[in-house]
């Protein structure tokens, strides 16, 4: 009973919105009560999304395998945990997942705008409203979650044994909220667009935001890729994969977009392309949707392929980004351009940022659909993996990371670059040295590595130099200096922990790759190998029982240089339901620097093991980078949220606080 | 000897197998590094954007100990891996051919940038120019002024 009334739940939304869409375009002008009616709209759709899906997990938690969605993709003896995280361990359910977050951030405009002008605000929520009524009716339509089996069995088939891991109550739910959260700046672009009034106002609401979704979409990716490092078992962290690119591109297109809005909020240029950029990283968001939802790409992520869904989304798709640029170039000649500045400025560093980030978007772009592009038209199949990326998208990152560190330091405006130079040499120097040191304690062959080695130390380093620089380190009086820095705005504290986690997952991300150490070995029971230092002594084999599951762990011991000695229990499993066999690492973490060890085959007959070992040095910094760069977005955030009473209009008087 | 090995891969063939097995290792570290750097970039054909080298797949073994074989039997690199093409394909390479096909996929981002950088400079060059300075007065404009100044 409960998800019948879960369906009529989702159908009542997807009819709000519906209605709410068609009044607040018809209607827009007419201000305020519009805009009170689809506040009220948007709260419902929410409210009545997230009805639908609480009907779907507690019909999992229930094991109740009437639902045919829960038959298929759950078990009743899987842990409580994971039979939650099963509702959307499926395409039907993550789309109700994706659906229900747009909701969310429509509700949270409504929420949150009330000091919005109308219009504007009726516009947003309009655009919110269709683009709920679209993929709504795509879920209830192609992949509708609330079906029911005539015929229930008496247990379900299992999720997929991959994903049955804390990484997927964490992975796809901040992966959507970044994903879905650039909606929001999609819906103000095209209110922009169609009301033709754009502005430093506009600019500061699109700004959280924006910064909000990237905070998400950072998070996410990085939960991912630890995830995929731990669990697929070959100690790889980003495999160029098409799936991983389609969140990575929008994240690229966020990245110019946040900085692209704050030279539009501070000094009202770049109108026209940050309202392009908007409009581009939701489009690429779509984009990922189509391509992972399709089933054009098989991968882990693409849970059922259907042709009708593909050729629906992607009909969707060609809907909302062929019409959103339609407007675009219809609209954009009224959005006018202000703010007059010099090449070497802030501005002028950040276009430069806009340009290298687009290129990199554009190139990661080309190399996820060119093979796809190829194939369709002429039948020729090639393969665009892990190698094209890494030198075309490096030799795009490159340069940016050459530049990143003089950015903060120039001025709006016109800026002096030759003192630039001057304060940022000892950092130069500095960098330099870190990396030969780096360089010296670990030794290796002679190649790029050092290079990028030497990019990371300089971003990092430059962004500490620029709070430095600010609070007058070295140049004033220690007491006078620790005021200055503490009394620095928490948008500069931002700028730089960001910079900084860039460049420490810089260094991570190299010294991982060009310093590995690897070795595949068979061992018997009380047999030992050596890697990097650390002694590996293999114990003996044992047998274990899960809930769901059997598994063999080989019980090792790790004798590390400092002499400690700890256990690590790589696994073998299968699960019992689907007879799916996997493979479940252990990884030990030595300082910033990981044991990775992952349990082969066994060999016949004598007891022997193939046991793969990887030392990867200072591998944690690529994920804790991510980490501090999503920390100091969540510290911008509660600094502009200080300052949200700023954009209103100008002609209500803004009480004093 | 080569009957023998023939048929120790075979017996090899049928196990279930993981990535890199101690056993398909080359006993010369030099000629094993070659390999695995070979393999690094062969796509492995029945698995989701793996490398041979990362897959566990049995085609992606069967590759391995394919590029083994033709560096043991003393191929160069690029001979050895012409070998895995010529039998399974481009598709088989992770990092596409610069060829007539695939030129769209290397010159966009380049063109891209270019183009960008071009617009940007121009851009910037626009947004200097400050307003100009008013034109002379013609000479109709300094009588009329001369007219009225008089008056």
């Amino acid at each position: 009973m409960s998800i019948e009334l879960g369906h009529f739940a989702l159908i009542l939304a997807t009819a709000i919105a519906a209605v709410s869409a068609v009044l607040g375009f018809i209607f827009w002008k007419a201000g305020d009560r519009v805009a009170g009616f689809l506040q009220q709209g948007a709260v419902l759709q929410f409210l009545l999304v997230g009805a639908g899906f609480a009907t779907l997990i507690q019909a999992f938690v229930a094991s109740d395998f009437s639902l045919k969605l829960a038959a298929e993709h759950s078990h009743s003896d899987q842990p409580l945990l994971y039979k939650i995280t099963s509702v959307w361990g499926n395409h039907e359910g993550s789309m109700v997942l994706w659906v229900m977050i747009l909701v969310l951030m429509g509700a949270a405009v409504a929420a949150f705008g009330r000091s919005l002008p109308k219009d504007l605000l009726a516009l947003v929520l309009a655009t919110q409203s269709l683009l709920t009524t679209a993929f709504a009716s795509f879920t209830l339509f192609t992949s509708n979650p609330f079906t029911r089996l005539t015929d229930p069995p008496f247990e379900g088939l299992d999720l997929n044994p991959v994903l049955q891991d804390i990484g997927l109550a964490i992975h796809p739910p901040l992966l959507y909220t970044g994903y879905v959260g650039f909606s929001i700046c999609f819906s103000f672009a095209i209110a922009a667009l169609i009301s033709g009034r754009i502005d430093t106002a506009w600019a500061r609401w699109v700004r959280p935001w924006t910064l909000f979704s990237w905070v998400f979409l950072t998070l996410g990716i990085a939960m991912g890729s630890y995830w995929a490092y731990y669990e697929l078992g070959w100690g790889g962290w980003w495999f160029w994969d098409p799936v991983e690119n389609a969140s990575f591109m929008p994240w690229l297109a966020g990245t110019a977009l946040l900085h692209s809005a704050l030279v539009m909020e501070k000094r009202n240029a770049l109108k026209i392309w940050t309202v392009f950029l908007s409009i581009i990283t939701f489009s690429l968001s779509l984009l990922g949707t189509f391509l992972v939802r399709s089933g054009i790409l098989t991968s882990v992520h693409t849970f059922a392929s259907d042709p009708t869904r593909g050729l629906v989304i992607l009909a969707l798709l060609a809907v909302v980004i062929g019409g959103a640029f339609a407007l675009f170039a219809f609209r954009a000649q009224s959005l006018r351009a202000g703010g007059l500045f010099a090449p070497v400025s802030r501005e002028g560093a950040l276009i430069l940022n806009n340009l290298l980030l687009a290129t990199a978007t554009v190139a990661v772009l080309v190399g996820t659909l060119y093979p796809l592009l190829l194939d369709a038209l002429t039948g020729r199949t090639i393969s665009v993996g892990a190698p094209f990326f890494d030198l075309t998208f490096g030799a795009i990152m490159a340069p940016l990371l050459v530049i990143l560190p003089f950015g903060p330091y120039l001025a709006w405006k016109r800026a002096d670059f030759v003192s630039v130079v001057q304060r940022l040499a000892w950092v130069a120097g500095l960098a330099l040295f870190a990396t030969i040191l780096f360089f010296a304690l670990r030794g290796g062959a002679v190649s790029l590595a050092p290079f990028g080695l030497l990019l990371g130390f300089w971003v990092a380093l430059g962004a500490l130099a620029e709070l430095q620089d600010r609070a007058k380190f070295f140049r004033t009086d220690l007491r006078t200096s620790f005021r200055r820095l503490f009394g620095l705005p928490r948008t500069a504290w931002a700028t730089a922990l960001a910079h900084f986690g860039l460049g420490v997952s810089v260094i991570g991300i190299v010294s991982a790759s060009a310093w590995q150490a690897e070795l595949v070995t068979t061992m018997q029971p009380g047999q030992s190998a050596e890697i990097a230092g650390y002694v590996v002594t293999f114990d003996k084999l044992e047998e274990l029982a899960g809930p769901n599951y059997r598994s063999q762990a080989g019980s090792f011991s790790i004798a590390a240089p400092d002499g400690k000695t700890r256990i690590a229990l790589p696994e073998r499993r299968i699960y019992v339901a689907s007879g799916t066999p996997t493979t479940e690492a252990a990884i030990e973490t030595y300082g910033f620097s990981q044991l990775y060890m992952q349990l082969g085959e066994a060999e016949e007959g004598n007891g022997g093991q193939v046991v793969r070992l990887w030392y990867k040095p200072f591998v944690t910094l690529i994920w804790l980078g991510a980490v501090l760069m999503s920390g100091a977005g969540l510290i911008s955030l509660t600094y502009r949220r200080l300052r949200v009473g700023a954009p209103r209009p100008a002609h209500k008087s803004v009480p004093a606080e | 000897m080569r009957r023998l090995l023939a048929v120790l891969l075979l017996a090899l063939a049928t196990l279930p197998a993981f990535s890199v097995n101690p056993d398909e290792m080359l006993a010369d570290p030099v000629l094993e590094g070659r390999a695995r750097a070979i393999s690094e970039h062969l796509r492995c054909l029945v698995c989701q954007n793996q490398s041979i080298d990362d897959s566990d797949a049995e085609l992606a073994r069967d590759l391995r100990v394919l590029v083994r074989e033709r560096l043991t039997a003393g191929d160069s690199d690029e001979a050895a891996v012409q070998y895995i093409v010529d039998r399974y394909g481009e598709y088989v390479l992770l990092n596409p051919v610069v060829a007539p096909h695939t030129l769209v996929l290397w010159v966009t981002a380049p063109v891209v940038l270019l183009v960008g950088g071009i617009v940007v400079f121009i851009g910037l060059r626009r947004r200097r120019v400050l307003p100009k300075p008013p034109a002379a007065l013609s000479a109709e404009e300094a009588a009329a002024l001369e007219k009225l100044s008089s008056r």
